[in-house]
């Protein structure tokens, strides 16, 4: 079996007495597309921040294409991340958030080169050429010179998705990154992340609450209730059959809403 | 004659050199509370604790004893430790450090609005501290309070005559030493609070427009849509 890209192993998260993920075991495999679904307060979201490094973990290690993401070792042992650390493997995740996150006194073009310029090193040429590229991918190579302010949320979004790119991750994490979005733009925005799936080597994890995306676009979906994982599967089997009634309960009060 | 312009003519070029070094003590003082306050403002939002609260400190103990005190501090009482300083330089430390820690908590404002996703986001792109500083945190974060930094550089300009107590030649002390010599006070003393009142405008009308820029170029940064 080849090594996963993301691995959860007994991953708890509390805070303060509030256990939030509950001795979580989890494993993406490379290219894998995963879903997370469940109610808002179950922990998905969560699992993602832990993920990016947003949030340390309480217990449990979290591994990365084969490595250590939230420990590192020390004569022979595991011990807690230090930042340099983190700043090395952190690389290979990407992060797209569900308010965007845009630096707002960038130009969408330099938004995504600020971190290929002063984290990959890369020239301000190169660095220029590959925003470019991303953003015309994104389908706003005529927006680049604008600004936050100036972009639509579906705009917003694709540039931070862009942005995410250029850093060139193994692993990218989607944060209800349509939430925010007026009804009409959250098509614009899940094309991109369709594109995305087709044309790149990259595993994918998101939290959505786009039932039919994620239906369509994940290989796997995770339900999330209570901090742990209550069913996972193949979206034919979560959606038109699922085992638990947690599930079921969860997915009928979402398609009754919709 | 209450009001001699003859003596007016005579004294003002002593005046007006003398303005120049109320005017230097002035920006070199702000430079200083400008660029320290940035630092214990830095300095005191780190999650070290032996960095912020011995910084939370040393700005509430500055903030708390007079500006005066301070200066003779420096003036009168670093040389028996040895660090002797000419009145100018004590005066403009004194200064620089009083404002500075006024200065922290300002920019502690501005940053700490930056929004938290802001900062999220620099950790998802793997920026390093300083970078993020220098580049995202900061330059959102210092527009909105140039205002309140404007109010404490109108402020400092005010303080100045107080280097007049450890003999510095700025404008005060001018004005004192010309009285003293002519027994006339009126018109020097008048002259001054004339200068500093000016001043005082002119600088407020000018971070009045810095601030209207700046509003401008925040709401809708890179010009019109």
């Amino acid at each position: 079996m080849t090594t996963p890209m993301v691995k959860f192993e007994n991953v708890t998260k509390r805070y303060g007495a509030l256990t939030v993920l509950d001795s979580l075991n989890l494993e993406i495999a490379p290219d894998e597309k995963v879903a997370i679904i469940g109610p808002s307060g179950s922990g998905k979201t969560t699992v993602l921040r832990m993920l990016m490094t947003l949030e340390r973990i309480n217990d449990g290690i979290i591994y990365v294409d084969g490595e250590p993401l939230t420990h590192m070792p020390k004569n022979g042992r595991l011990v807690p991340a230090d930042e340099r650390y983190l700043r090395r493997v952190r690389g290979k995740i990407g992060m797209v958030f569900q308010h965007f996150n845009l630096f707002p006194h960038m130009s969408a073009l330099r938004n995504c080169m600020e971190a290929p310029i002063h984290v990959l090193g890369l020239s301000r040429q190169e660095a220029e050429q590959r925003a470019a590229e991303l953003l015309d991918m994104v389908g706003l190579s005529d927006k680049k010179h604008q600004y936050p302010s100036q972009l639509s949320g579906g705009q917003q979004q694709r540039v931070a998705i862009a942005r995410a790119l250029a850093m060139r991750p193994k692993v990218m994490l989607f944060d209800e990154v349509t939430s925010a979005l007026d009804p009409e733009l959250v098509g614009e925005v899940l094309n991109v992340i369709r594109k995305l799936g087709k044309e790149h080597n990259l595993t994918m994890l998101m939290v959505t609450h786009q039932m039919g995306f994620a239906k369509e676009f994940a290989d796997r979906v995770c339900f999330f209730y209570g901090g742990q994982i209550v069913e996972s599967g193949r979206p034919e089997e979560i959606f038109s059959a699922p085992k638990e009634e947690r599930t079921r309960q969860f997915l009928s009060a979402v398609l009754e809403a919709s | 004659m209450f009001w001699d312009w003859n003596y007016v003519w005579e004294i003002t070029p002593a005046l007006l050199r003398a303005s120049l070094v109320t005017i230097q003590a002035t920006l070199l003082g702000f430079a200083l509370a400008a660029t320290l306050g940035l630092v214990l403002a830095i300095m005191r939002m780190s999650r070290t604790s032996w960095i912020s609260v011995p910084t939370a400190g040393f700005v509430e103990f500055i903030r708390s004893t007079p500006v005066l005190i301070q200066i003779f501090f420096i003036f009168f009482v670093f040389p028996e430790f040895g660090i002797v300083l000419p009145a100018m330089t004590a005066g403009v430390i004194a200064l620089g450090l009083h404002y500075g820690s006024y200065c922290s908590e300002v920019y502690r404002a501005g940053l700490e609005n930056v929004p938290r996703g802001q900062w999220e986001a620099a950790t998802a792109l793997n920026l390093s501290p300083y970078i993020t500083f220098r580049d995202i945190i900061i330059p959102q974060a210092i527009p909105p309070v140039v205002p309140a930094l404007g109010n404490y550089l109108v402020a400092l300009f005010k303080e100045t005559p107080l280097l007049s107590a450890i003999a510095v030649l700025e404008l005060m002390q001018t004005a004192k030493i010309l009285g003293s010599q002519s027994f006339r006070y009126v018109e020097p003393i008048t002259l001054v609070g004339g200068f500093f009142l000016v001043m005082s405008l002119v600088a407020a009308a000018f971070i009045r427009q810095v601030e209207a820029w700046l509003n401008r170029s925040l709401r809708n940064p890179g010009g019109e849509r």
